[in-house]
């Protein structure tokens, strides 16, 4: 039993340590989504801080919390990750607490960035990007969609023309919030009506699609998608007719956040890095670049007007963010989820 | 003794490969499926059963029947188109034997990715196939011809043809001209040379072929979610899943094992029909005055084995 445990242990470590950036001591290593930050902005920190950093990429949320779950986090030193991870990482006691006094730049934060429920205060993470999922269309083609069931039960012009997310989190919520349920539900009865309704769905979708909706919205093989509010600009950007609407149910508000590992070893400089990212300079090049709304209201409140004019999603308060419901770590429930998403994905 | 120490020394440094970065993750998978889910996505290390009966659910059996369906529906069509390609080549002259092998390979001068991702612009409703058609009036409504079964089985047998028609071509080209002539001596039509003959001595390459295509469909996990458009769940995808999403680490390493017993049993029955072929062979050659008898007699046997 004890060498079966022990070697369970060794091929997650195994598996980690090859996985893992193996790194100069005196490099940070930043791990973040592919295109979710400038191309060269690591180039500019250390111009401007003489620190070298190098980034590794991740698919997924769930990609790097494999890896830093098997590894303890070594090999990493600021991780980009959204919200319900950073409370699963800090229920770990994988990630570090911050220091504010190294942060000054925390002033540039819109003040309700600082009361996010899964790490009131900041304490162990830093808002790096924010923003909703919901409805992105072709403004041309159709009405403006009004409700979460304008997707799962389209009429007969948008049959097989619409798209949604496959990842299981928000493939539920949809169902959830049609059904005027939580997105955080843990209550099996409303579980099986969710997995119901997205079944009968899956009748009327072209396909899962989370990660080139917007080029199925362009090219016109698909005239609405689910969609996160900052991919759905990369649709408005090629065809200012791709527009974004929250369903009147509302939706799941995201954020993705900046965190250090408990073993970083550049503790020092890991805040610096997650300073510079916050300093307004680098905010508005970060939504120029990237679209996305950012926390930061010093970057928020100087982006150029027009660019809030061609992508007016940009221009959502940080309270009408706010107004909706916060994905939570599931626990013991996200076994439920998988199973139910699996049997939906599999349906005929 | 000598000799014997030098085979070692060859063969340790592959050995050491495949023990290092096959049996030892082989056996890791098999650990991690008798331990648990932590409730943050870790592994708890409490070793039960539950995973096995959690891969006994209908759900799953359902999924692994579908994989099989289209593995093999790709590996039967792969076959039927490599088999007369494999053939047509083994006949040209040499020169043009290595061209038309240089053009087989090709494809693979290209990401795996970039070329499925060539399909969906072929196939879908505004894809080129079906604006081609439309522009010359076959079709007045676009076509269907992406995210579904046709387009994941399509995309496979694309990928895997290669393979297919190597084995084949190799086994073709290994055969005997003389055992066919000798068939054809004998009075037998090229059909019946074709059927009785040639066929049955290429099984083994035909099996290679096919374990091939089937083996590396089934834990094909991109092509049913590009061109299936994630509507199709294939074993591939639900291990992935398992890994990468649900982050159930010992239920992925479950499910991986499963699937793994199963490849091992195909690979076991292509090892069987290899051997028989090269026991033939040998054989064949060493009573070559009645090899054709021996042929015949073994093709008798093999046809009540297959029945």
């Amino acid at each position: 039993m004890k060498l079966l445990k022990s070697l369970g242990a060794t091929a997650l470590m195994l598996s980690a340590s090859f996985s893992a950036q193996t790194t100069w001591a005196d490099k940070l290593v930043i791990s973040n989504w592919d295109g979710y930050m400038p191309a060269d902005m690591v180039e500019r920190f250390k111009k401007e801080t003489g620190i070298d950093a190098e980034v590794a990429l991740h698919a997924t949320n769930e990609e790097i919390m494999g890896k830093v779950v098997a590894s303890k986090g070594k090999g990493y030193d600021v991780l980009f990750v959204s919200s319900p991870f950073v409370e699963v990482l800090n229920k770990l006691d994988l990630i570090a607490k911050l220091d504010h006094k190294l942060i000054p730049n925390t002033k540039n934060l819109y003040s309700q960035a600082n009361e996010l429920n899964y790490d009131k205060g900041n304490k162990v993470s830093m808002p790096y990007a924010w923003g909703t999922t919901g409805l992105c269309y072709r403004a041309d083609l159709m009405d403006e969609p009004t409700s979460w069931n304008d997707l799962l039960k389209p009429n007969d012009a948008l049959k097989g023309k619409v798209t949604m997310l496959s990842t299981d989190r928000w493939l539920m919520a949809a169902g959830f919030l049609s059904l005027g349920y939580s997105v955080n539900s843990t209550n099996p009865s409303e579980i099986a009506e969710a997995k119901q309704v997205l079944k009968s769905a899956k009748k009327s979708i072209l396909a899962y699609d989370d990660a080139t909706f917007y080029a199925k919205l362009v090219s016109g093989e698909a005239t609405m998608t689910h969609a996160w509010d900052g991919w759905c600009n990369y649709g408005t950007a090629e065809n200012p007719n791709i527009k974004y609407v929250i369903p009147k149910e509302g939706t799941d508000m995201y954020v993705d956040s900046m965190v250090i590992t408990k073993n970083s070893k550049m503790k020092k400089e890991a805040h610096a890095f997650i300073n510079y990212v916050l300093s307004k300079e680098i905010g508005v090049w970060i939504v120029n670049n990237v679209m996305y709304k950012t926390p930061n209201e010093a970057a928020m409140s100087s982006i150029d007007p027009a660019m809030m004019k061609a992508y007016p999603n940009l221009a959502m308060s940080p309270d009408e963010i706010l107004k909706q419901e916060q994905l939570r770590d599931l626990g013991k429930t996200q076994k439920a989820y998988t199973k139910a998403v699996t049997e939906i994905l599999a349906s005929n | 003794m000598r000799s014997s120490s030098r085979n070692m020394l060859l063969i340790a440094p592959g050995l050491g490969w495949l023990a290092l970065f096959m049996v030892i993750p082989c056996v890791l998978i098999f650990m991690l499926s008798f331990f648990e889910r932590g409730m943050y996505g870790g592994v708890d290390y409490n070793f039960n059963l539950e995973n096995f009966v959690r891969a006994m659910d209908p759900i799953y059996l359902g999924i692994l029947l579908d994989s099989i369906y289209i593995a093999g529906t790709a590996t039967i069509v792969a076959i039927l188109l490599a088999y007369p390609a494999a053939y047509a080549i083994s006949l040209s002259p040499r020169k043009k034997q290595t061209t038309y092998l240089f053009f087989i390979m090709l494809p693979f001068w290209s990401n795996y990715l970039i070329r499925t991702y060539a399909w969906i612009v072929l196939l879908n409703r505004e894809g080129l196939i079906n604006n081609g058609l439309e522009s010359i009036g076959v079709i007045s409504e676009p076509l269907n011809l992406l995210y579904n079964e046709f387009a994941v089985i399509t995309g496979l047998v694309y990928n895997y043809l290669p393979f297919v028609v190597l084995a084949i071509y190799s086994s073709i080209s290994k055969l005997n001209p003389e055992v066919r002539e000798a068939s054809e001596d004998l009075g037998a039509p090229a059909w019946k040379t074709f059927l009785r003959v040639t066929l049955p001595l290429t099984a083994p390459g035909v099996a290679a072929g096919a374990v091939f295509v089937f083996v590396l469909s089934i834990g094909n996990f991109i092509t049913p979610d590009l061109l299936g458009g994630g509507r199709l769940q294939m074993v591939g995808n639900l291990i992935y899943d398992q890994f990468l999403s649900a982050r159930d680490w010992p239920f992925g390493a479950t499910l991986s094992f499963i699937l793994i017993g199963i490849m091992m049993m195909l690979l076991f029955a292509q090892a069987v029909i290899v051997n028989r072929g090269q026991i033939e062979k040998h054989e064949a050659k060493e009573e070559d005055v009645s090899s054709m008898n021996f042929s015949r007699q073994s093709l008798n046997e093999k046809e009540k084995s297959y029945a």
